[in-house]
């Protein structure tokens, strides 16, 4: 009895070593951690700042498409519009990124972060133009009535009565868009930037194990998930707050 | 009669597809005066009030406000319209914004007046209309009654010279339309020049200094409220004021 319950401690503590062996070597080594850390730094990077210009980009697109649903005027521009949301959602992320690295900045030398940033940027835009577009179109139009009745511009009554209350319509959508804009940055490997992803890979070329790295990665966009998901619910709850 | 005409009206058509709203329309509504525009649904008159601050592009036909054709092709339109305050039937207040931002945002981001200066005025107006308490409130927390006094308000900080109201107790419970009548019928007696759209035939007897009838598009009778509610001419005014009286 004695005997197999040391069989057992010892096997568990031997497994475990051969855990902890692996997480050293994984991980500890050489610093290997910093593939995880300098990579997350530019999964982090790449996705704030396109989340950022894609809803700037996104916005004015919106903006572009609703006045010439409600108006009829700026023809050529919508046309521009249709065609740039068409383009962009009618072909792979990781066919924009490489067609803007190889072929539009081929023959410059840039850097690989900056052309990620503009091609997720250019891509996020067009699923925000529509998210944001079906915002303007939730609000009432008494709104923009009132808002020029004041004497606000089209645009200025967009920009300080209609897209607040379209952005607060959506936010589920527009955080649902995040999330995923903040997971397809993985494949920026394509271009060799050395991201989160990328450099758990990385871990995983020079150590030859698989489990830990990769899974290790896994968790920390499920915990930056989490934490944008509990993030955009506060911030629902507390514009929401103002209304009751 | 005031022979200051702050408003010219001239052969004003309005079309939507087929559909002849407005049939030519001429008037002028002098500067100080309370224009009541009474008529069956359908007549026009929303169409027409609209059409004032050019929320309805007229098809044909010219307005003058003051000085300034609105409906030339160069008219600054959103200058101009600072200079007419519009109440909605449906309030349209901002429901974003805390009611006293309601009122402070546009006289500050447009006649560029200071913060602290708009907050004052804002809350002034607030008193008088007895809504000091609800500075700090959203909207959605109002009786209709209070939203509409806010957006009465609301327009008067842009101290315009014009006050359009586009049938302002139509959405209100019938115990609130008072409180909302009295607002404006204080605004009469400060001297606002004032048109107003509306069923209230009590409010337009007491407070208009002159009442026009309109019917399919046409202004078929006009006049001091005597005389539209007490000797109506036309078979059309006599048959509307036998429905609504």
């Amino acid at each position: 009895m004695e005997q197999l319950f040391g069989k057992i401690l010892s096997a568990v503590s031997g497994a475990f070593e051969g855990l902890v062996q692996t997480f050293i070597n994984d991980f500890i080594v050489e610093n290997r951690w910093r593939y995880l850390v300098n990579g997350l730094g530019v999964t982090i990077k790449v996705a704030l700042l396109s989340a950022i210009f894609g809803i700037i980009l996104g916005a004015i697109v919106a903006v572009i498409r609703s006045s010439h649903d409600k108006t009829g005027k700026l023809k050529f521009l919508n046309l521009l519009c249709k065609i740039y949301t068409t383009v962009i959602r009618g072909t792979p992320i990781v066919l924009q990124l490489m067609i803007i690295y190889f072929i539009v900045f081929g023959s410059v030398k840039i850097d690989k972060s900056l052309v990620a940033i503009i091609a997720f940027s250019i891509n996020s835009g067009a699923y925000v133009s529509e998210i944001i577009r079906s915002g303007i179109m939730s609000v009432d139009n008494g709104q923009l009535e009132a808002g020029r009745s004041l004497g606000f511009g089209f645009v200025q009554t967009m920009w300080y009565v209609i897209i607040p209350q379209a952005i607060k319509n959506v936010l589920p959508a527009l955080a649902n868009e995040f999330i995923t804009l903040l997971k397809e940055t993985s494949v920026v490997g394509y271009i060799a930037l050395e991201d989160l992803t990328r450099g758990g890979d990385i871990i995983r070329s020079i150590t030859f194990d698989a489990f830990m790295p990769l899974i290790a990665v896994a968790l920390i966009y499920l915990g930056m998930v989490c934490l944008l998901s509990a993030g955009v619910a506060r911030l629902e709850r507390r514009l929401r707050a103002s209304e009751r | 009669m005031k022979d200051n005409a702050i408003i010219k009206v001239r052969g004003l058509k309005k079309s939507f597809g087929d559909n002849n709203v407005l049939k030519g329309i001429d008037m002028d509504i002098h500067e100080g005066e309370v224009v009541v525009i009474i008529g069956p649904s359908g007549s026009g008159k929303s169409t027409f009030l609209r059409s004032l601050n050019l929320l309805e592009t007229p098809t044909a036909g010219s307005i003058t406000v003051g000085e300034d054709e609105i409906t030339a092709a160069k008219a600054n339109v959103d200058v101009l319209r600072r200079k007419m305050g519009m109440v909605f039937q449906q309030f349209n207040l901002f429901p974003h914004m805390s009611v006293l931002r309601n009122m402070t945002i546009a006289p500050e981001k447009l006649l560029k007046v200071p913060a602290d200066s708009a907050k004052k005025q804002a809350l002034e107006l607030l008193e008088r209309v007895g809504l000091l308490d609800k500075a700090d409130s959203y909207p959605n927390q109002l009786s209709g009654g209070q939203k509409q006094r806010v957006a009465i308000v609301r327009a008067l900080c842009m101290n315009p010279q014009i006050m359009l109201f586009d049938e302002p107790t139509s959405a209100l419970d019938p115990e609130m339309v008072g409180e909302v009548l009295e607002v404006m019928q204080n605004l009469a007696n400060d001297g606002m020049t004032m048109v107003v759209v509306t069923h209230e035939m009590g409010f337009a007897r007491e407070v208009a200094d002159r009442v026009l009838f309109m019917d399919e598009g046409h202004i078929i009778e006009e006049g001091t409220p005597s005389e539209v509610f007490d000797a109506p001419r036309s078979d059309r005014l006599k048959s509307f004021l036998a429905k609504v009286l």
